[in-house]
């Protein structure tokens, strides 16, 4: 043995390449069926890209690190099941560029909060969390309802999340901008075209203070949303079983 | 080959070059400044300006006036080793240390006590967490692999440094790659990926970095004088080429514009997530396993002054570790919805993988046979041992963990981060501790270590932190796992979410004061290695193995 | 530097022969034990991955003899445990409120289940003790904005107040000073006279009982005892919902409130939401 390893000893390139090999491996068989094994991702009815606010508030979320103790994926476990609903589906966060998942739960499962608590409460909850429960160990967040939400590219960030496969049309590109505004607005003159583009979307203002479109309307709007998109009357178990 | 007795030139071909490429960058970075929309991106511009500009001066300096020759000093065997390199790396290593535990520990009492927030976006857990991560992983761990690597295959190789300008060159780039992502998060960019935070330009600028590095590791392992390849070089070179593997494909995006920080990763979803934790249980694997595995291959035998126990065992678990580490990513992602199938691969791989990572605690273990006595009196050997003693378990603990039945349980919970800190306090840390407390005397040339006391004092209050730390976290995240599926006689939940938060308030305390304890063995450590560096008068030639040729 | 393998003392092995910076290596064969625990769990792998779905192939991956899928069995669990359940569920279903909460088996169940629910439904808002928060009211005391009857109660919990189901409990109090109703001066006054109701050493100025009686008394009653079918809080009895000093009513009245508490049909089932309203009932106010 030691003297047919010596070939990987005497030659920096060989090793190199005799690594290579070995570490692609692995990756190569696991990840790649997962774009071509059709089970993969479930067949469900509801599904649509996100909204420009919505995304824009996902944004938000990325960027104060709220993955770092919250998940959004209820695992198919019983207890997790009839604490947090519906596990998780694949095809639930098929337009998440990137996912969500999360890795360590110091606070509850949000996969699906959307709908379980008012604005008010999130706006509370946002800014001072220990006023309306006693006991978290969540950050305050009150700079979200100051800071004017920046939305002069969200154009671009359609236009990315298109570049990457999420199928938004070529007006929802377009009328990105207007599309943000209408959504908190529904007297705005621009409301029935965005209601065209997302039918099933939250419409209203979200921070409560209707002169402004703060970061806390966009991240009050995407969680108002998360998990309340697939219709889970309509999803077959049996056909989507993997 | 370099002439043996010849001291190092620099040539001004190479010079011009790369500070012409310096001189680009700086271009590209006035563009970003002029065109972006935003001050966390200009701001990084700015430091980009800065740092290139500073880099082109000192590089049109290196052997300015001498004819190109750069100062060194040759080994007793006539060896100009690049030293230089390496003792900037120590200390930035010992830095970027004590920074990373620091933030660790502040984020410990902000789980603690919130109020620690203070509410404010660039000092809340969310953004600290990152901070914290990265500074430890590849600000300190990084800093500790790269110039251990320097000095591992030079002296393996009995050669000099491949390049004069390039090792500065990943040293600098390496600390700006730091200062870039550290800064970023606080500000707010980020990707979300754990351990791959750092937005698409910062990504660019260590795919830069680190295939230099590649380049000036193999450079060094084609042109070493000894006829084999030392068995750390292997785990050096794997770590080196896999994670440049893994950071390329994981960090994969669309940027929004090419003046913005935003970007889309270009997977989604499931395979998103599966990608990531390929790169993440990977990062793992590669940087904080095979990387470190070379740092112990290295100083275990050299302190403890005795043969490496067997060298089949090196092969074969060098090649199976290597080959197993990829497979085992899905043990991240278990009852999600990753396919069932994938997640079987990455259990079944995670417990195979159980046996070619002890092979690695075998080897250094039984290195010590014949001189186990000198762990009374060195300190230094005993944090040597400890480490791997750390290792064996946190590699028991985690194929149990990748269990999907007990990863149902600790998956989410603190179980998981009391197994990352026995791994990253009592594997990485200690053995990377015992390789600055080698490598700083025989850089400055000194007789030894300005005290041994300090070290063992070092040993037992981080020590007794690490106990605190993990068993504060076995305790919370057991519990936490047994609370969250706790049913009542009627078959109810038995304890709602926020009771659980509560209930880990005491463990969280005490998990911070185990880190306080370690950061203070940490700042023992940076004391003693500076009166090592200042121990004046008693310098002395580093013996050094003469080649018998 | 020797070629030679040179023989060890200590160890009784001979090295490789090969040696670099003074490090030299043992040609120690691998250890047995580690070698056939590294065989056991191969061996062990190869028997999970034919019982187990594992390997992926061109259309499908191989599904394991025993056909197992994770999502299935969840499935089966939890239908497990509804059906472990399902004669309460069933009967809590069929009966009444009333009788579920006079039968001491039904009622048992009822509460675990709702205490189980509450907490990680309801309690973000009205607190893990149901004690209520500023705008969040008590449920353990007798004072009801929208009734306190079992009835009633269920009836809340299944719509919500203002929230998005279609027969949400709906009742705007208006905005008195954005509605352009009352003038500053006037509101001021009315908080005053609020705080008369339930504290009488306070004076208030002439005139403002009349515009009570105009203004407010349509919900919350001539004598400001509430009324339940508007959901208007009785503003007598000394319990706040927002609070009672002077600048919180003032606020109150110029802008009023809506509260919102979310319609739980959609996210909670039947029985549920039943062993929810018994066991709200049940904290002590119900009536
Ligand atoms: C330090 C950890 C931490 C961070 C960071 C954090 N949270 Fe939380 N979060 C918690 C804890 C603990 C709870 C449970 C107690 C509570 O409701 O406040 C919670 C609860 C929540 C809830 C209520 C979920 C429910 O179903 O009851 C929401 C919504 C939420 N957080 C959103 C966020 C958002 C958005 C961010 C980022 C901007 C964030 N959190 C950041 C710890 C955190
Ligand atoms: C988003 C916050 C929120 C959550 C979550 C919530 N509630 Fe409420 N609830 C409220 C508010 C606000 C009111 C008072 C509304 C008003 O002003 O009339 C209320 C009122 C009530 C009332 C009527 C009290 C009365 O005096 O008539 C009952 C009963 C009640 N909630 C029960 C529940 C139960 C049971 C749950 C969980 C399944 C729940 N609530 C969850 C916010 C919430
Ligand atoms: C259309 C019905 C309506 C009218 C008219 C009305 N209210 Fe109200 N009032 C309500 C409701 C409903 C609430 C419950 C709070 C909420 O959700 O807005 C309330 C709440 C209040 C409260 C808060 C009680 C607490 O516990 O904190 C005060 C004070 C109050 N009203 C005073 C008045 C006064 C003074 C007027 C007249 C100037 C008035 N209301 C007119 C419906 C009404
Ligand atoms: C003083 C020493 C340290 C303290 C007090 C400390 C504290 C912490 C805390 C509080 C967290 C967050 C846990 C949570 O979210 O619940 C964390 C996470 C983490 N730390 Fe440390 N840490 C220390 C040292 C280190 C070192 C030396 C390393 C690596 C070499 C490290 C690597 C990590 C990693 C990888 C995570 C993320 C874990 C996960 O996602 O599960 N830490 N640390
Ligand atoms: C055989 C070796 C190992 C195996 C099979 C293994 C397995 C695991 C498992 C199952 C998890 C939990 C995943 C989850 O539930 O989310 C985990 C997490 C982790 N392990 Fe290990 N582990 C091993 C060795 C190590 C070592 C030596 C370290 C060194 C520091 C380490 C660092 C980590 C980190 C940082 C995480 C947290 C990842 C995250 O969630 O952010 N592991 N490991
Ligand atoms: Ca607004
Ligand atoms: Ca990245
Ligand atoms: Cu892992």
């Amino acid at each position: 043995m030691s003297f047919k390893h010596a070939i990987f000893e005497k030659n920096p390139l060989i090793l190199l390449v005799g690594i290579l090999i070995m570490v692609a491996i692995g990756g190569l068989v696991e990840i790649a069926p997962l774009f071509y094994l059709e089970s993969t991702i479930e067949k469900v009815k509801g599904m649509r890209p996100y909204t420009p606010l919505e995304l824009a508030g996902r944004n938000i979320y990325i960027r104060e690190g709220c993955y770092n103790c919250h998940s959004q994926m209820i695992r198919s476990t019983r207890d997790e099941v009839e604490r947090y609903g519906h596990y998780s589906l694949a095809a639930e966060s098929m337009y998440d560029h990137p996912f969500q998942w999360g890795s360590k739960r110091t606070g509850p499962d949000l996969a699906r909060v959307g709908n379980k608590y008012s604005d008010e409460w999130h706006r509370e909850h946002m800014t001072t969390p220990r006023t309306i429960v006693p006991e978290s160990v969540m950050p305050g967040y009150p700079f979200l309802a100051e800071n004017d939400l920046k939305f002069t590219h969200i154009s671009a960030e359609l236009k990315a999340n298109f570049m990457v496969g999420v199928p938004y049309s070529e007006d929802q590109i377009k009328y990105a901008e207007t599309d943000l505004k209408a959504q908190l607005d529904e007297d705005s003159d621009d409301f029935d075209a965005f209601e065209e583009r997302y039918p099933t979307a939250q419409v209203r203002d979200f921070d409560g203070n209707p002169d402004k479109i703060s970061e806390l309307d966009a991240l009050i709007a995407y969680m108002q949303m998360l998990g309340t998109l697939v219709d889970f009357s309509l999803y077959n178990e049996k056909e989507n079983n993997r | 080959m370099t002439n043996l007795s010849s001291p190092p030139t620099v040539s001004g071909l190479a010079k011009g070059l790369t500070s012409f490429c310096l001189g680009i960058g700086i271009l590209l970075a006035l563009f970003i400044v002029a065109k972006t929309t935003s001050s966390p991106m200009a701001f990084h511009g700015y430091i980009l300006i800065i740092a290139f500009t500073l880099g082109i001066v000192a590089i049109l300096n290196m052997g300015f006036g001498n004819d190109g020759k750069i100062k060194a000093e040759a080994s007793p065997a006539g060896i100009f080793y690049n030293d230089g390199v390496v003792k900037a790396g120590v200390i930035a290593a010992a830095f970027w240390g004590v920074v990373g535990f620091l933030v660790g520990d502040i984020i410990a009492w902000q789980l603690a006590f919130p109020a620690l927030n203070f509410d404010l976006p660039w000092t809340n857990f969310g953004r600290m967490r990152p901070l914290h991560t990265s500074a430890v992983i590849f600000a300190f761990g990084g800093n500790v692999l790269i110039t251990t690597s320097f000095y591992v295959v030079q002296r393996t190789g009995k050669t000099r440094l491949f390049g004069e300008i390039a090792p500065w060159f990943v040293f600098w780039g390496y600390q700006l790659f730091i200062v870039l992502a550290a800064t970023g998060y606080l500000l707010g960019i980020t990707q979300s990926k754990e351990y791959a935070e750092p937005e698409w330009y910062v990504d660019i600028w260590l795919t830069i970095v680190w295939v230099t590095y590649l380049l000036v590791f193999l450079g060094t392992l084609w042109k070493r004088r000894e006829p084999h390849i030392y068995v750390a070089n292997w785990f050096y070179l794997a770590f080196i080429v896999t994670v440049a593997m893994l950071h390329l494909v994981n960090n994969m995006a669309v940027p929004i514009s090419f003046v913005e920080p935003k970007s889309y990763t270009l997977f989604s979803g499931v395979q998103d997530a599966l990608t990531q934790w390929w790169y993440g249980h990977n990062a793992v694997g590669f940087f904080l396993t095979a990387g470190f595995l070379g740092i112990m291959y290295y100083f275990v035998p050299k302190r403890a002054d005795r043969p490496v126990y067997s060298y089949r065992l090196s092969i074969v678990h060098f090649w199976s570790l290597i080959f197993l580490y990829i497979w085992a990513g899905p043990h991240h992602l278990h009852y999600t919805a990753l396919p069932d199938w994938t997640q079987t691969l990455g259990m079944t791989f995670s417990i195979i993988l159980w046996m070619p990572s002890w092979g690695g605690m075998v080897n250094g273990l039984m290195t010590l046979s014949g001189a186990w006595d000198k762990l009374r009196t060195d300190p230094v050997l005993k944090m040597l041992v400890v480490s791997l003693a750390f290792y064996g378990m946190s590699t028991f603990e985690g194929p149990l963990m990748a269990i999907k039945a007990v990863n149902s349980l600790s998956h989410y919970t603190d179980w998981t981060v009391g197994h990352v800190h026995s791994g990253a306090l009592g594997w990485v840390a200690y053995v990377s501790f015992g390789a600055l407390y080698c490598l700083f005397p025989w850089l400055w040339k000194r007789e030894g270590l300005y005290s041994l006391k300090l070290v063992n004092m070092h040993f037992w209050i981080s020590t007794i932190g690490i106990v605190l730390y993990i068993c504060a976290m076995w305790v919370s995240g057991i519990m936490q796992g047994l609370m969250w599926r706790a049913y009542d006689s009627l078959g109810f939940l038995e304890y709602s979410f926020v009771e659980t938060v509560e209930a880990m308030h005491p463990y969280y305390i005490i998990r911070a004061t185990g880190g306080l304890l370690f950061v203070i063995g940490s700042l023992i450590m940076v004391y003693n290695l500076w009166k090592t560096v200042r121990g004046k008068g008693d310098a002395i030639p580093l013996t050094q193995a003469v080649p018998a040729e | 530097m020797s070629t030679e393998p040179e023989y060890d003392e200590v160890t009784k092995t001979y090295t490789t022969g090969h040696e670099w910076d003074g490090i030299k290596e043992l040609n120690t064969p691998l250890p047995r034990w580690w070698l056939w625990t590294l065989y056991a769990t191969i061996i062990w792998s190869i028997g999970y991955w034919i019982v187990m779905p594992a390997w992926p192939l061109i259309n499908d991956h191989t599904r394991g003899v025993l056909g197992y899928s994770q999502r299935d069995t969840v499935n089966a669990e939890l239908a497990a445990a509804k059906n472990a359940r399902l004669i309460f569920s069933e009967k809590l279903l069929n009966a009444d409120l009333e009788t579920i909460e006079n039968t001491p088996e039904l009622l048992e169940f009822a509460m675990a289940g709702g205490k189980a629910v509450f907490g990680d439904n309801c309690a973000g808002c009205h607190g893990t003790g149901a004690s209520g928060a500023k705008g969040y009211p008590n449920l353990n005391d007798d004072d009801w904005l929208w009734g306190g009857s079992l009835d009633e109660i269920h009836e809340t919990i299944t719509v919500g107040i203002r929230g998005v189901h279609d027969d949400t409990r709906l009742s705007d109090m208006p905005a008195f000073l954005t509605d352009d109703m009352l003038d500053k001066d006037q509101i001021k006054n009315m908080a005053d006279y609020v705080v008369s109701l339930s504290d009488n050493t306070h004076t208030v100025p002439e005139g403002t009982y009349e515009v009570f009686q105009e203004n407010c008394a349509a919900c919350h009653g001539e004598n400001a005892k509430g009324n339940k079918d508007f959901g208007a809080p009785n503003l007598t009895d000394g319990i706040w919902l927002y609070g009672a000093d002077k600048e919180t009513l003032i606020s109150t009245i110029s802008y009023s409130r809506k509260g919102v508490m979310p319609a739980w049909a959609d996210r909670l089932d039947p029985a549920t939401i039943k062993s929810l309203a018994v066991f709200i009932h049940s904290l002590g106010g119900g009536k």
